[in-house]
């Protein structure tokens, strides 16, 4: 493997997947049905034990 | 026969392991020390074979103390936590929080009145330099993330901390890396390499203990009772797994001998530099930054009583910081022998921060939302909201500077060492008090701190010592930048380099007054804790009858 090999996958798929593993999070992020989980969790802080 | 068993007392694996362990490294360290090539190396050596023998007394002490049986992860049903660690690690931070901010005092004098380093070895700018940054990021920093890290894992998951020996590890583990950094740097050893100046064998000692450390963390994790892990243990994850890679990165180095403290990295030239900024910058944003995230995501929303603002913003922001943070590192690298592409790049990235840098800021902010009555009645709530307002001045700061033609001015001056102290003692730092404030009478069970008046005297007298500190620098580093750069007429620099030295000479004064202020600031809330920590208030005692604020 040399550099310009590297180089050419980490400036295509390497760029692609990383947009497309941060498109999940925010997939993940703002999907409506996660919304009560994220409420609940946002008082996590707060809880008693 | 199985009451029999119960009864019996045996060492567990974790406690013979590790008295053999620590046996076979003490005869090691003799060994080492008695063919050591200097005296400093042997000097560590044996301080490696104290700390080793004084583990297995430990141990031992500790074995015959305490019960046959294990201790138990629950005690009626609620998570028995193991505070013992956290307790070590809080007080560890105020003396070394302490003890940095006074040496740094000590070289701002310095470059004042240079007559200050006393012409000896052991007391130049050079050497006490990294004595000042290391005890206040590695130790200050270190112990106040190690102690509210433990802490926040253990309540978020609902579980006691995993291991019996190995938390006991990591915290006086990383203090004894402390105690090696620092002698070594008085003593003159030192890799050179700026932020990770500990030789190789400190290094090595580092990595066991972090190792320990994220297993700790992950088993924890492991066994939570909370189905959901909460977004300030991805924060603190973030940080150990992040500063363990850049910490075998940078440090690939191989030692001339055993018995010799020097090393000789295997990067050479350019790529060594861009590695040891690779390194450098991503301590910012992971051990200065991700890990205090994790802090203010959960004693902000705990003090102020307050649910995270939004809590789909701390998942964006969290992800957005990891994948953008670790391009960032280039622009330190400015206009030297890096290729231009990777000094645009670094540049880009960095003005791309803006905006996980100012959504976590606002998500901190406005976690208030409701309670900001709550800020002329708390000055520990205020300490932290001040830290977050920080945060944000300097992430708006640190890309502007990276931009190059900012940076032409900018770079190799005091602009840049006022930048840095926003950052550490306005956000860091303010951060960690808050913490501090928080967790003493937590963790000692006392239903108040000593004090909220001298918590005041403390956020005052360090607010004007920061204003101090960083409008100093501004003047100094642009006055700076700009007298370098003048030339006159016929082409020939303007100014010696003397000259601007002098004429740095009253914003190193004023700078002085301003660390002063800070260190002052630090030692009331000794006292305060102090005083908490003996406080006869034990927690759920009626509080005396307080007055109620004009609303």
């Amino acid at each position: 493997m040399t550099y310009q090999t590297l180089a050419n996958f980490a400036q295509t798929w390497g760029l692609l997947g990383f947009m497309a593993l941060f498109g999940l999070v925010l997939f993940y992020a703002l999907r409506p049905s996660n919304k009560k989980m994220f409420d609940e969790a946002a008082r996590i802080p707060l809880e008693k034990d | 026969m199985a009451q029999q068993a119960s009864i019996n007392k045996t060492l567990t694996i974790g406690e013979g392991g590790t008295v053999i362990a620590f046996i076979a490294l003490a005869v090691f360290s003799i060994i080492v020390a008695a063919k050591a090539w200097t005296p400093e190396y042997a000097f560590h050596a044996y301080l490696f074979a104290a700390a080793s023998v004084a583990t297995v007394f430990a141990i031992f002490n500790r074995y015959f103390a305490r019960d046959a049986a294990p201790v138990p992860q629950e005690i009626d049903g609620k998570p028995n936590y193991n505070m013992g660690p956290i307790k070590f690690a809080t007080i560890a931070s105020v003396f070394w929080g302490i003890a940095g901010f006074t040496v740094g005092l000590i070289i701002a004098l310095q470059l004042a009145y240079p007559a200050l380093n006393f012409d000896l070895p052991w007391t130049n700018f050079g050497r006490l330099r990294p004595l000042h940054t290391s005890a206040v990021i590695f130790a200050f920093g270190g112990n106040v993330l190690l102690a509210t890290s433990f802490y926040v894992v253990q309540r978020t998951c609902h579980a006691r901390l995993a291991g019996d020996i190995a938390p006991w590890f990591v915290v006086l583990g990383y203090n004894f890396f402390i105690v090696i950094a620092g002698t070594g740097y008085l003593l003159g050893i030192t890799q050179s390499k700026e932020y990770a100046e500990p030789e190789w064998y400190a290094d090595l000692w580092l990595t066991v203990v972090w190792v320990a450390y994220l297993l700790v963390f992950l088993v924890t994790l492991w066994k939570r009772k909370e189905p959901h892990i909460y977004v300030a243990n991805w924060f603190y994850l973030a940080f150990i797994v992040t500063i363990a890679l850049l910490h075998l990165g940078n440090n690939a180095t191989i030692p001339v001998s055993i018995y010799s403290s020097k090393s000789y990295i295997v990067w050479s030239g350019v790529q060594d530099a861009m590695v040891q900024w690779w390194y450098g910058h991503n301590a910012v944003g992971f051990f200065l930054t991700a890990g205090f995230l994790a802090i203010m995501y959960y004693f902000i929303p705990k003090r102020a009583d307050r649910p995270v603002y939004s809590y789909r913003l701390s998942i964006v922001h969290f992800w957005a910081l990891i994948f953008i943070y670790i391009w960032a590192g280039p622009h330190h690298l400015h206009y030297t022998a890096l290729p231009d592409w990777a000094q645009t790049l670094g540049m880009v990235f960095s003005i791309i921060l803006w905006m996980p840098s100012w959504g976590g800021m606002i998500n901190g902010l406005m976690t208030l939302q409701g309670a900001w009555d709550k800020l002329r009645t708390d000055p520990v709530l205020r300490m932290m909201v001040v830290s977050v307002a920080f945060y944000g001045m300097s992430t708006f700061e640190g890309p502007l500077m990276s931009i190059k033609a900012v940076n032409s001015l900018s770079h190799y001056t005091d602009w840049t060492i006022g930048h840095v102290h926003s950052g550490a003692l306005g956000w860091v730092a303010y951060v960690s008090f808050g913490a501090i404030y928080c967790l003493v009478p937590w963790l000692w069970n006392r239903s108040r701190l000593y004090s909220l008046r001298l918590v005041n005297w403390h956020f005052w007298l360090s607010t004007l010592g920061i204003v101090l500190y960083i409008s100093a620098m501004w003047v100094s580093g642009i006055l700076q930048g700009l007298m370098w750069r003048a030339y006159t007429k016929l082409g020939f620099l303007e100014y010696s380099f003397i000259e601007t030295s002098e004429a740095m000479h009253p914003f190193y004064v004023i700078r002085a007054l301003g660390g002063a202020l800070f260190v002052i600031g630090s030692l009331i809330m000794a006292y305060n804790i102090w005083m908490t920590i003996r406080s006869p208030y034990a927690a759920g005692e009626a509080k005396r009858p307080q007055l109620v604020p004009a609303e």
